[in-house]
């Protein structure tokens, strides 16, 4: 029973808790790339989510065999097989989405929330837990974008996946579905983010140390010395 | 209690509040009002009322919402709102109007902390998002005088393109081209400056020398009088001079400061103008320098009383 709801903390904990986009602020390039439009962002989302999980799996797999010393470009072959292979399989069944996602499909090789996640998360736990944190996380980048898509896209264009909104369509707000939109827009759902999470209770944002890290769980060891470091420094 | 302030020497008393100073903005910005209204009819009187309105609303919720003081009443959401319609053409719609204002209040003021803490004049930074939220909506729309005169392009935008009449320089004294409501009459803009040099208001670096700069960049660049008094007519020179680029909070405090940010502000303005994609650039200028004054303002620091000199550690 303590084991499983464990297990279900790990998978929860990359959904609000630790979002990888709104509260570790990683993987900024494709969220604000793919979100102009919805069918962009969930694509993007989910092909994340599977990679995530597949390279999740199998460097943590692999996590006694991988030496130290030359990890991350390990890492990064594993990482690219599997975006190579969700590349091929798109192009084939899916080639609108293919080019849709365009170049930001090859660069899921170096989406910083999959290499960390294996950095920080997968070398350190065993295979079922790695899966579970891969999923999780990639459930809370893909609720991140669909949330940020549909801002833009709504505001932006008028428009919700592609069906125009008959009345907002005269109201729309170009500037959202460009750059600066993005911008604007992830700022504003990150103070979002920072109120909800504040009420809860959940994340606590009043120390730029360790404990005001949402990193601090996965974070093993390192954090803690850099925090003793700080004090001393202090003092 | 709350006019019992507790802070240190000097205990100078002034009448100079934020309140006050607004007051003296509000009235010095009143002839260009009028002259809006007259020159654009009704609809400029709509928008400066939108303008006006939401950008009070947008405060006022704000710090509802936020729980924060509520500050509506030193004025200077109602300079904000009166500016930022006055920087607006007629081709703006009113809901558009409404955004712009809230944009500048909420997105550029009050998520900083709220007037003095804001990196950005909240009113500049609201037309640019209309400029580049719609289009070209803030470029020009004739008066209801000269319906017919080259259907509403700007002085600049005819100086760039090439092609069209240029209204008279008398015209474009007394404001009778196409433009923003509140930038055309330069008259008006020039009894507002007027009135706020002798309220000891604005010093008169910051104009003077932001004008000047973009009056001898455009007579060396263009080599021709004409096209150089043009420059400094039309657009929104005269406006974002006076009112914008003097703001306490976004530009430097020092003297030598205050000329190096205005001629910073006039190249920019002239690089736009003449080399950029957009006929006018007085409002990125001002930006750009916005957020370049607290480094500029850094020549100024002096040592305290009794202080050393930084040593390097």
């Amino acid at each position: 029973m303590m084991s499983e709801k464990k297990k279900l903390s790990i998978l929860l904990k990359g959904i609000i808790k630790e979002n990888p986009v709104l509260i570790l602020v990683l993987g900024t390039c494709p969220t604000l790339a793919t979100t102009s439009s919805v069918i962009s962002a969930f694509s993007m989302g989910l092909v994340a989510t599977l990679v995530l999980v597949c390279s999740n799996i199998v460097i943590s797999a692999l996590r006694k065999i991988i030496p130290d010393t030359v990890r991350i470009p390990c890492y990064i072959v594993i990482i690219a097989s599997f975006v190579t292979i969700m590349q091929m399989l798109l192009e084939a069944y899916l080639p609108s989405i293919y080019d849709m996602l365009g170049v930001y499909l090859a660069l899921i090789v170096v989406n910083c929330i999959i290499l960390g996640r294996a950095e920080m998360y997968a070398r350190k736990n065993t295979v079922v837990d790695s899966a579970l944190d891969g999923l999780g996380m990639g459930i809370g980048f893909l609720l991140a974008l669909l949330v940020m898509a549909t801002i833009r896209e709504v505001f932006g264009a008028g428009s919700f996946a592609g069906f125009t909104i008959p009345y907002l369509e005269s109201f729309k707000i170009p500037i959202l579905t460009q750059a600066p939109g993005g911008y604007l827009v992830f700022g504003l759902v990150i103070a979002g983010m920072n109120v909800l999470t504040a009420k809860r209770g959940g994340v606590k944002r009043k120390s730029f140390a360790c404990d005001g890290c949402a990193m601090k769980e996965s974070c093993s060891g390192e954090c803690s010395e850099n925090k003793e470091k700080e004090d001393k420094a202090d003092v | 209690m709350e006019n019992l302030i507790v802070s240190s020497s000097p205990h100078i008393h002034s009448r100079a509040t934020t309140r006050n100073i607004m007051r003296d903005v509000v009235i010095a910005l009143l002839p260009a009002t009028v002259a809006a209204i007259v020159l654009f009819g009704f609809k400029a009187a709509l928008m400066i009322a939108v303008c006006v309105a939401s950008a009070i609303l947008s405060e006022f919720f704000f710090s509802l919402i936020a729980k924060k003081k509520q500050t509506i009443g030193d004025l200077s959401a109602v300079v904000t709102g009166l500016l930022l319609a006055l920087n607006l053409s007629t081709k703006v719609e009113l809901w558009q109007c409404m955004l712009g204002s809230m944009f500048a209040i909420i997105i550029v003021k009050c998520v900083f902390g709220g007037l003095g803490k804001n990196f950005a004049n909240p009113a500049i930074t609201g037309r640019i998002f209309l400029v580049i939220a719609f289009g070209a909506v803030a470029g020009g729309a004739h008066t209801v005088f000269t319906p017919e005169i080259s259907a509403g392009a700007t002085p600049l935008e005819i100086i760039k393109s090439g092609s069209g009449t240029l209204p008279s320089l008398f015209n474009m004294l007394i404001g009778n081209r196409g433009g923003a409501i509140g930038e055309t009459c330069a008259i008006a803009l020039i009894i507002g400056f007027v009135y706020l040099l002798c309220r000891k208001v604005i010093s008169w670096h910051i104009p003077v020398v932001f004008v000047g700069t973009v009056f001898v960049l455009s007579l060396i660049v263009k080599q021709d009088l004409t096209i150089a008094l043009y420059e400094v007519l039309g657009g929104g020179l005269l406006i974002g001079a006076i009112f914008m680029a003097t703001d306490y909070v976004t530009s430097p405090m020092g003297r030598l400061a205050k000329v190096i940010f205005a001629f910073g502000c006039g190249v920019i303005t002239v690089l736009i103008r003449f080399w950029g994609s957009y006929p006018e650039g007085v409002s990125f200028a001002i930006l750009f320098m916005n957020i370049l004054s607290p480094y500029i303002e850094k020549i100024h620091i002096i040592k305290p009383l009794g202080g050393i000199k930084n040593v390097k550690k």
